[in-house]
């Protein structure tokens, strides 16, 4: 393998890892504050639907985000409300969420653009277009250095350089401010963060949130930058992945986005490298399509050491006597 | 302390005419209460008497129905907690309110944080949180993480939390129900000198001793209602028991001395090594004799636990025998489980009545039946179990144990402390034990409950039966055994016989400390 293969295939993992980084995030700010969210591939999708349909309504990719943010916000606040408000069981909630936002963008998708719940391609100004990082094209014909700024680094949509520096933003508002604080608190043990007189509904709605405009940014990318529209079940099981490498990076930030590189490279290599062949043996092009989801398995199936996830997580706060 | 000074101060806290109801249940009626500054302010009642919905609504988790609130002679509104804070009341609650994998000062800042910013929180909390600790002998590592901290320590951090919110009324509920006595009397000592300094104290507990040691001024609440409110200096334990149950209460046991019989039980160099390779039990011997009770006193964790559950069949052990009436019992872990122990005629009543004495969400009479599912009294055919039976015999035997209510379809959990452990304890006692192993038989249990079960014990003792208590109440062994083995680090380091003993004596050789030694 060549320097320009290995950094067309870091490229694309690059491109891969960050819906799932996003989510990823996504899905940490929730489950710190408690609220376990399995309902992250259903707010992908919707986010995903609603941006390409309004991008494609007003030909502005920037609205289409907006509208996909927004929906998001709406899909979360309904997991907000059933797990917070009404205590009800988080998993259920989030597997209501995510067939409610599988059905619905079909139906909805099918019945305003009429070509089989697709949108229709999405075109100049109503897609997210790669930026050329500046120098760019002046350095890259400086060798190894050039070239990894040039093929690497530029040339990527907005939200990506976005999902990126989230990482240490979400590393310091967790760990160095009061807000990151009390929301870890609330995921630990909410009692505590209550009779410190501060309001645990408040907290954990936030939280949800931020996991909304998250996800939201996540949907965009997947129609609007990565691809040119939106397909029926676009986020073919991201959110999973994304909750996968949130057990795996054990609920971390910045293991996270180590986590979320390794699934974009398997995700990658299983496209780029069609056929592989391994000591005489030809491995099939399904079981490298495959990997990210076998390694989902192995991860949710407890075989890369115990993750602790935070202690109230899951359970609906109570106010005791 | 002078009299006059305490006698002079102005009301820290003033309730007036305070009621609360939860649903058709009264909590609390008319409660009128003062409080005077500087002064440590003992709460006394059985549980359920409404002590702690008193303080809840004094810390703004409830509102009452009825009822004004004064503090320093204002009258104030608490809505939440936020405003109780505001208002200088903290609570160390009798489950600590800490975030377990957060460090100490995290968790004294969170809530109380200066600003958006958690650095210059912190250092300032590390600088106030060293001069507590001159001040109230408050040592705890700023940076320690919780969840490896002592018991008594997290305590401390609870106490470091209210004093760094600047709370000039203290409440502590059941403060050392989880304490060992040296942890208990070092609180004491701190809370002497907060009140030193002025701080108002208010120490909501069950435990008379307690009440006599600390207390200026104690009220007794009974069944929602305050009884009475006396100085301590003027009262007795005696007077405040039947204030606390409306009647005359025995606190010494009353028991004839012990005619003991043939050895029931026989451990010889019992060894119990857990699965971090840690000798829990390091050769244990002692015998029981027929009619004869056997105290085991220590402080917790020096392997009574592990004594209790090997000779209950819920741990294997590494070495040594046991016998029970003359036949040795086969320790390999083949038959190492509570239904042949039972089989043996070996009763338990468990330490966490809550973990292992019963299934919580579970009726009254089905844990009845638990450990004795088999009993052909029980059976209607080989195929179903006869529950109109059970129900009758549960409903029966919760008559004859005075457990309150005596509902058998009512659930394990909506029972109070002592109410369950009366469960577990006519299930026990019930199917005529050769030997009864009893852990902490009155932990969280209420004073009324208390008596009636030392009296099942001793019942139970004049019998004839064996009888192995282990308690960290060292009052308990006190007045229950005819002889005491004080573990020490999975050893025992002796016997002592009541009569010759004191509590000195027994609380050094609790310590490791034995007189030959000294």
């Amino acid at each position: 393998m060549d320097l320009a293969m290995l950094l067309q295939l870091l490229d694309s993992s690059v491109r891969l890892a960050t819906p799932l980084l996003l989510a990823c995030l996504a899905g940490l700010f929730s489950e710190r504050a408690g609220i376990f969210d399995i309902g992250l591939e259903g707010k992908i999708l919707v986010s995903a639907f609603f941006s390409a349909a309004v991008a494609a309504f007003t030909g502005s990719v920037w609205i289409g985000l907006l509208a996909g943010i927004g929906s998001s916000i709406v899909f979360a606040l309904l997991h907000g409300l059933a797990s917070i408000t009404f205590r009800g069981n988080q998993l259920i909630s989030g597997v209501a969420i995510n067939f409610l936002a599988s059905g619905m963008t079909v139906v909805l998708g099918d019945s305003w653009f009429q070509i089989g719940g697709r949108t229709p391609q999405l075109e100049g100004h109503a897609r997210f277009q790669n930026l050329t990082l500046p120098f760019a094209e002046q350095v890259r014909d400086v060798p190894v250095l050039g070239a990894i700024y040039h093929d690497l680094l530029s040339g990527h949509s907005i939200l990506v350089y976005v999902g990126f520096l989230l990482v240490p933003l979400t590393w310091w508002v967790l760990f160095r401010t009061r807000f990151g604080l009390r929301l870890r608190a609330v995921g630990e043990n909410p009692a505590a963060v209550d009779t410190a007189g501060i309001s645990v509904v408040r907290m954990r709605y936030t939280a949800v949130i931020i996991c909304g405009v998250l996800c939201g940014i996540a949907g965009a990318y997947l129609a609007t930058g990565l691809s040119a529209g939106f397909v029926r079940e676009m986020s073919a099981g991201r959110g999973f992945i994304a909750l996968a490498a949130l057990i795996f990076s054990k609920w971390r930030p910045w293991y996270a986005l180590m986590a979320c590189f390794l699934f974009g490279l398997l995700d990658a290599t299983g496209s780029l490298f069609q056929n592989i062949h391994v000591a005489g043996i030809s491995v099939p092009v399904q079981f490298m399509q495959a990997l990210p989801y076998i390694l989902t398995v192995v991860i949710l199936a407890g075989f890369v050491g115990k993750a602790i996830p935070p202690r109230a997580g899951g359970e609906p706060y109570v106010k005791e006597r | 302390m002078t009299e006059t000074a305490t006698d002079a101060a102005p009301f820290a806290i003033e309730l007036k005419g305070i009621s609360k109801a939860f649903g058709p249940v009264q909590a609390n009626k008319d409660i009128s209460l003062q409080v005077r500054k500087g002064t440590i302010h003992g709460i006394v009642g059985e549980n359920g008497a409404g002590k702690s919905t008193l303080m809840s609504i004094l810390y703004g988790f409830y509102k009452a129905d009825a009822g004004e609130i004064l503090i320093n002679g204002t009258p104030t509104t608490i809505p939440d907690s936020q405003a109780a804070i505001s208002a200088g009341i903290g609570m160390v609650h009798q489950h600590f309110k800490l975030v377990e994998n957060f460090t100490v000062v995290e968790n004294v800042i969170l809530g109380a944080e200066d600003g958006a910013m958690l650095t210059p929180s912190v250092n300032k909390a590390r600088k106030l949180l060293k001069q507590l600790a001159e001040e109230y002998q408050l040592h705890v590592d700023p940076d320690a993480v919780v969840e490896d901290l002592s018991v008594g320590h997290a305590q401390r951090v609870e106490i470091l939390k209210q004093l760094y919110r600047q709370a000039d009324v203290l409440i502590l509920d059941e403060p050392t129900g989880v304490l060992t006595p040296s942890e208990a009397d070092h609180l004491f000592r701190i809370l002497n000198g907060l009140k030193d300094e002025g701080k108002t104290i208010i120490l909501i507990t069950h435990k008379l001793r307690e009440i006599m040691e600390v207390t200026d001024t104690v009220s007794v609440m009974r069944r929602g209602e305050m009884t009475a409110t006396v100085k301590t200096a003027e009262t007795s334990p005696e007077q405040l028991a039947e204030l606390m149950v409306g009647r005359k209460v025995l606190l010494r046991v009353d028991k004839q001395p012990a005619r003991p019989g043939d050895v029931v039980l026989d451990v010889t160099d019992l060894k119990v090594i857990d699965e971090h390779k840690v000798e829990k039990l390091r050769g244990i011997s002692l015998h029981i004799r027929a009619g004869e009770i056997l105290g085991v006193a220590g402080v917790a964790g020096n392997g009574q636990s592990e004594l209790l559950e090997v000779l209950g069949g819920m741990m294997t052990a590494q070495g040594g025998s046991i016998s029970v009436n003359g036949q040795e019992i086969d320790l390999s872990g083949k038959h190492s489980d509570g239904q042949s122990r039972r089989a043996r005629g070996i009763a338990h009543v468990p330490e966490d009545r809550q973990r292992e004495g019963l299934i919580m969400p579970f009726m009254a009479w089905e844990n009845i039946a638990f450990g004795y599912h088999h009993d052909p009294a029980y059976q209607k055919n080989r195929l179903f179990m006869d529950n109109a039976a059970l129900k009758r015999i549960t409903a029966t035997e919760m008559e004859s144990y005075d457990v309150r209510p005596p509902n058998p379809m009512l659930q394990a959990k909506n029972f109070s402390g002592g109410n369950q452990q009366k469960i577990v304890v006519a299930r026990e006692i019930e199917r005529n034990p050769d030997l009864l192993l009893v852990g902490q038989p009155t932990r969280g249990v209420d004073i009324g409950a208390i008596e009636f079960i030392h009296k099942q014990i001793i019942a139970l003792r004049d019998q004839g039966k064996a009888i192995l208590l282990v308690s960290v109440e060292l009052d308990e062994i006190m007045s229950l055994s005819d002889r005491i083995a004080v573990m020490f680090d999975g050893r025992i380091m002796g016997e002592r016989l009541p009569d010759e003993t004191d509590e000195g004596e027994l609380g050094l050789l609790m310590a490791g400390v034995t007189k030959g030694a000294a």
